[in-house]
């Protein structure tokens, strides 16, 4: 067993005051921080303490639910990687490892380490998909699609809607995420059609919201889990000054 | 009672079709005048409450999560079935019908199972339409592998994210209908009971997760899609919030269960590393196509792997099934390497591990071609084990997986509640005993997308409208049963945490209810189960209050759910006196061995009505008949 030192944000409500509280406690390298965290929570239980909370669900690093700053870092020391597929030995025997929650206006903060993240859902409703109904598609090799399109659309859909981007951006800004939806639709054929329509439609509701603007900072794509590259902003920012243009 | 799964008449190619002509619709004019509840967002509620939004029914989604996007659909690697036959290698609507069956150990409907094939090539064109990036080949069209043994190559995916593309494909759809008003979204929103008046489901009461508060919907018709129940055994492949709580309170309002002992053990997951494990990953099956499973022939062997000389090495899946070798299905080989580790042959430092050994096939093909194939994968074992597949064979173990049980439904997907329809992983499904790789995401996609929409509007269309309010009776009732339930648990004030039970169910459904099962075991298991849920109530610590944020609480409830539910789980395997799908009976195997189906006495779905905490269940038949397809023994040897 070996020892670290955890600094966890506690905060009741969006207004309450906040506050660290330090833990001493004991874990082993092949643990997840995640299960780190598991052990110290029942064990407040134990105690008759209420734990601090945090979210998770899939703990594989797909489902965007988990997602805590790691010593000032969204998601962490690692590259390319969620807060649940952190391991202790991924912080090499470090002392103390400060825990706190993404931090933006658009994101409120509900307890502890979890925010809400509803704004991205409010994005999504706005423009961010492809208007089909159920039933009457046309058989799907109808439209061939070559496969550096097909490639790209993938890694821009790989985006796991975390907010990992929002929390690193100074100005709490949306654009990794918007611009990753925007992308994956942009280079299918299926996208065509909305294209430009979806782009006014997603950014006019992401400054709505209060998510910040884009200052060419890169940060959101150095902790983007997915590796999201920001070559989607810039498609974004052409689409949307074409969509102002010629008109939606 | 003899249930009737309503199947249609008619030739088994024409049914649906015939059954869609006959159903009764619902004129457009009429339908934003239903109200449709939707429980759950994972591929099955998505694509059903997308649907049935767009057709202009009223309909409320609910999720435990804070977005429909994290539901756990999400996870899913592999791919999914179709039966395009886009390969010309001889697939159809009738191999994929028959591969299902087969492959289910013949304890599906097959009425239904055809319709699942049928309707498989309508969701890929679906999920295209949606701009779903499935993997594509050089000329543009759409790339296909094989998968879990079928001889044809049938399986759509993209990269190792499937089920995160299909689920993003039905979130967006449904998220434009949250857009139109047409479906109302509630998040971090629990189910906790089912309102049934007169007969009928007719609502829901929920928790606001956030502030606890508990609140009351009505509705014409309620949809379960709640998906799988394999955390009862607490590590398992599945999330941290997946749950039977939806599905057993419906069995508690009188929903019958179908075959709840049909648990899908998954053979190759990381195997765990010490008591604080959380859950078991999954890594996808394709590795069986080039790794060589083996342990050491002599137990407690202490040499590291590459000091094991060749004849000192059993390959036992090579070595008993020639033929298949280390591609038998899914449930031999797990099944196997339990049998193994039990011997004391398993290996690593927790000695409940199998090698799966690449340096045959990377001597063969090269480094590269295996990284190529597999790299992400061994990048992802690496992260989470600290060793490197490339140099040290891989360790694998079985791990719970897939339900194929669940509340029992009818051809429509009704369950034996009137009004109340269960879609996706959460019903007793199109499996059989055993479900085939890349069918889970075909079959909640086909229930959301093309089922259900039909079936629903042909109840809501043959029931007379009834308005109700939420301060109906019976609604006051529900409600109040939840809250003593909470409060209940709330004043136990014990000294065990929920996860220690939860813990020590897990354990015990492992040992004695996992992948072979005998008599004794399971006579044990009833009553250790019994035992623990006494122990649970006398003893459980939860902290906090039911009218606030608690974690706590929500994670007591679904346990206190397990609790129960293992108890019929564990009479239904019982009950099975025969080796079928993915489990194995000890007193019902061949002479070497090998499973023993019995389909004299045990060809039928055995759906369970719940009459009381701790009283046996009552089981009800569903007679299997095979009318287009032989029943045979599987053979692999
Ligand atoms: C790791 C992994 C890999 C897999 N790979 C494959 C594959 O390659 N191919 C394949 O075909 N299948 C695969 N499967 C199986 C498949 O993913 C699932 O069976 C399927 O996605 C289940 O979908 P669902 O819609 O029924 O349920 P889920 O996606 O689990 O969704 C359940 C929903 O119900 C909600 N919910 C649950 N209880 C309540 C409640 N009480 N109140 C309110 N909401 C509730 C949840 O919040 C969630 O929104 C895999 C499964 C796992 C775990
Ligand atoms: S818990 Fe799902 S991504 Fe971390």
């Amino acid at each position: 067993m070996k020892k670290v030192q955890l600094r966890i944000w506690r905060q009741r409500s969006q207004n309450d005051a906040g506050k660290f509280s330090e833990h001493n406690v004991d874990y082993e390298d092949d643990m997840s921080l995640l299960e780190v965290l598991d052990i110290l929570a029942e064990s407040l239980i134990k105690k008759g303490e209420e734990p601090f909370v945090y979210d998770f669900d899939c703990r594989e690093g797909i489902c965007g639910s988990c997602g805590l700053v790691i010593n000032g870092v969204p998601h962490g020391p690692l590259k390319g990687t969620t807060t649940c597929q952190l391991h202790m030995r991924h912080f090499n025997g470090i002392a103390s490892i400060t825990l706190e929650p993404w931090r933006a206006a658009a994101f409120p903060l509900i307890r502890d380490l979890v925010v809400d993240r509803s704004a991205y859902d409010k994005i999504m409703s706005a423009g961010g998909y492809i208007s089909v109904d159920t039933g009457g598609t046309p058989d799907a090799n109808c439209l061939p699609i070559s496969k550096t399109h097909a490639d790209k659309a993938f890694d821009y859909a790989a985006c796991i809607g975390c907010g990992a981007c929002v929390a690193a951006c100074k100005n709490s800004a949306a654009h990794l995420f918007v611009g990753a939806k925007l992308a994956q639709y942009a280079v299918l054929p299926q996208g065509q059609p909305e294209r430009l329509r979806r782009v006014i439609a997603m950014t006019e509701k992401m400054d709505e919201l209060g998510f910040g603007t884009c200052s060419n900072e890169g940060e959101c794509e150095a902790v983007c889990p997915k590796e999201i590259k920001t070559e989607v902003i810039a498609m974004m920012n052409r689409d949307y000054i074409k969509a102002m243009l010629f008109g939606a | 009672m003899i249930l009737d799964g309503k199947v249609p008449s008619g030739p088994l190619a024409e049914k649906w079709d015939l059954h869609k002509f006959n159903m009764k619709l619902v004129s457009p004019a009429n339908r934003r005048k239903y109200d449709v509840i939707v429980v759950g967002t994972g591929l099955a509620g998505a694509s059903a409450a997308a649907s049935l939004g767009e057709m202009g029914y009223n309909v409320k989604a609910f999720t435990i999560l804070d977005s429909p996007r994290r539901s756990h659909s999400i996870a899913a690697q592999g791919g999914i079935n179709a039966a395009k036959n886009y390969k010309n290698d001889g697939d159809s609507v009738y191999r994929l019908f028959y591969d299902t069956i087969k492959g289910g150990d013949y304890r599906a409907r097959e009425a239904n199972v055809y319709r699942l094939a049928q309707v498989s090539v309508n969701i890929i064109d679906q999920c295209v339409a949606q701009g779903v990036p499935f993997a594509r080949e050089y000329g543009g069209m759409l790339e296909n592998r094989s998968f879990g043994g079928a001889q044809v190559s049938r399986t759509f995916y993209a990269r190792g994210a499937t089920g995160q593309q299909l689920l993003l494909g039905a979130y967006s759809v449904l998220m434009r209908q949250v857009q139109k008003k047409s479906v109302e979204l509630h998040t971090r929103t629990e189910l906790l009971d089912i309102v049934v008046i007169e007969g009928r489901a007719r609502g829901i009461i929920a928790r606001d997760l956030l502030t606890g508060e508990l609140s009351r919907h009505t509705a014409d018709a309620v949809l379960l899609c709640t998906g799988g129940y394999a955390n009862l055994y607490y590590l398992s492949t599945n999330a941290g919030n997946s749950n039977v709580t939806a599905a057993w309170r419906a069995t508690k309002r009188g929903a019958f269960f179908g075959n709840p002992c049909y648990v899908q053990i998954h053979p190759t997951c990381i195997p765990m590393s010490g008591e604080h494990q959380a859950k078991l990953t999954l890594m996808s099956e394709s590795l069986r196509n080039d790794g060589r499973v083996w342990v050491p022939k002599e137990t407690g062997d202490p040499r590291r792997a590459d000091k094991i000389p060749e004849e000192d090495r059993d390959y036992y899946l090579e070595r008993r099934y020639p033929t298949f070798g280390n591609l038998v299905p899914r449930d031999v080989a797990s099944r196997n390497a339990k049998m193994v580790c039990d011997e004391g042959r398993g290996v690593g430092p927790s000695k409940l591990a199998v090698y799966l050994d690449f340096t045959d096939s990377m001597n063969r093909l090269g480094v590269d071609v295996i990284k190529d194939r597999y790299g992400n994968l061994f990048d992802m074992y690496e992260r989470i084990t600290g060793e490197d597949p490339y140099t040290v064979p891989m360790r694998i173990y079985p791990a719970p997986h897939y339900a194929m049980g669940g509340l029992w439904v009818d051809y429509n997907l009704m369950t034996t509640i009137p009004g109340l329809f269960c879609l996706g992983e959460a019903n007793f499904s199109d499996h059989g005993a055993n479900r085939l790789g890349a069918s889970a995401l075909m079959q909640g996609l086909a229930d959301g997308y093309f089922v259900a929409p039909y079936t629903t509007a042909n109840y809501l269309a043959s029931t007379p409208k009834k308005p109700i309010t939420t301060s109906h009776p019976a609604f006051d009732e529900a409600e109040k049963e939840v809250v003593e339930r909470m409060t209940r648990l709330l004043a136990v004030k014990g000294s065990k945490t929920v996860t220690e039970f939860h813990r020590q169910l897990g354990k015990l459904m492992w040992d004695k209810v996992g992948i072979s099962r005998n008599e004794s075991d399971l006579g044990q298991a009833l009553i250790e189960i019994k035992a623990l849920r006494e122990e649970f109530w006398k003893d459980v610590k939860i902290v906090g209050k039911a009218e606030d944020l608690n974690r706590d609480l929500e994670h007591a409830m679904r346990v206190a759910d397990y609790l129960e539910f293992a108890e019929m789980l564990a009479t239904d395997a019982k009950n099975r006196r025969e080796s079928c799908g993915s489990h194995l009976r000890d007193e019902n195997v061949t002479e070497d061995g090998e499973a023993l189906r019995n389909d004299q006495d045990f060809a039928y779905v055995a759906a369970w009505e719940f009459k009381g905490v701790g009283v046996e269940p009552v089981m009800h038949k569903e007679p299997l008949t095979f009318e287009n397809v032989e029943m045979k023994q599987r053979n692999y040897k």
